[in-house]
């Protein structure tokens, strides 16, 4: 007969088993993690002051409106350099790169998208005192582009 | 060339944040889609978007093919004196088109 100890081991480690599949599902690609790091490098990148603006639900991936906000007073001391934004499962993770500064007097960006399956949308601030700042999206796409030409 | 919607203010107070809206027909070619032949369909993307405020830069954009065709992008400025607003879009297969819209800010 069993003790109650290892029937508390075997608990804990079936608990585990089922956890980490479900983590390692929502882990970022490493496509996107490698472009990440080679605009931020080795610097922290915290969440705030960056707000993603995207449909949560789309039916079209081919143009999805997507919109870039940043809290910033954008002063020739304290503004925003950048943002950049990245995808996880289009085939290149590289969405844009925007270039600020103080003459855009507000850190708002907004353009269209493509859209190529249901994924995460990130977005980094880069701040002119070398700060970055990021926000992320969840987005389901019924009809996703780029998969054949419809001309 | 005509192919190109700007949506800027004729007017602004000194100092105002206006926004400046702009879309050019573009087929954004990703690179990645076959064709209806079977190959794939060469990459044709606009690569990077400028705007200059008399001729000083102002924003830049560097697109990648996850840019929608007909690219729209939207921007702010603060207005700071009169003249032009200029915008440039270069890409692939020597794409450049250059546009041009007068402010007065006063």
């Amino acid at each position: 007969m069993r003790s109650p100890l290892d029937r508390r081991s075997f608990l804990a480690g079936a608990a585990l088993v089922t956890v980490l599949p479900l983590a390692s599902a929502r882990a970022t690609p490493e496509a996107m993690a490698a472009a990440i790091k080679e605009v931020v490098g080795g610097a922290t990148i915290r969440a705030g002051r960056v707000k993603l603006d995207l449909p949560p639900l789309v039916e079209n991936g081919n143009a999805v409106p997507l919109t870039v906000s940043v809290e910033s007073p954008m002063t020739p001391a304290d503004y925003i350099k950048a943002i950049h934004v990245f995808n996880e499962k289009n085939p290149q993770p590289h969405v844009f790169d925007a270039r600020l500064g103080p003459r855009n007097g507000r850190a708002v960006v907004a353009t269209r998208i493509k859209l190529g399956d249901s994924q995460k949308i990130v977005a980094i601030a880069e701040t002119s005192a070398g700060e970055f700042w990021s926000a992320s999206a969840d987005v389901i796409v019924t009809l996703a582009a780029c998969i054949e030409d419809i001309t | 060339m005509t192919n190109v919607l700007i949506n800027a203010p004729k007017t602004a107070k000194p100092g105002e944040i206006v926004e400046i809206k702009a879309l050019i027909l573009h087929p954004m070619e990703t690179g990645f889609r076959p064709g209806t032949n079977g190959s794939i369909i060469p990459r044709n993307i606009i690569e990077r978007f400028t705007a200059s405020w008399n001729g000083a830069e102002i924003f830049r954009m560097e697109m990648s093919p996850a840019i929608a065709a007909n690219p729209f992008v939207s921007f702010f400025a603060v207005a700071m004196e009169s003249g032009t607003i200029g915008l440039r879009w270069t890409g692939d297969e020597g794409f450049l088109v250059e546009e041009q819209v007068a402010i007065a800010v006063g």
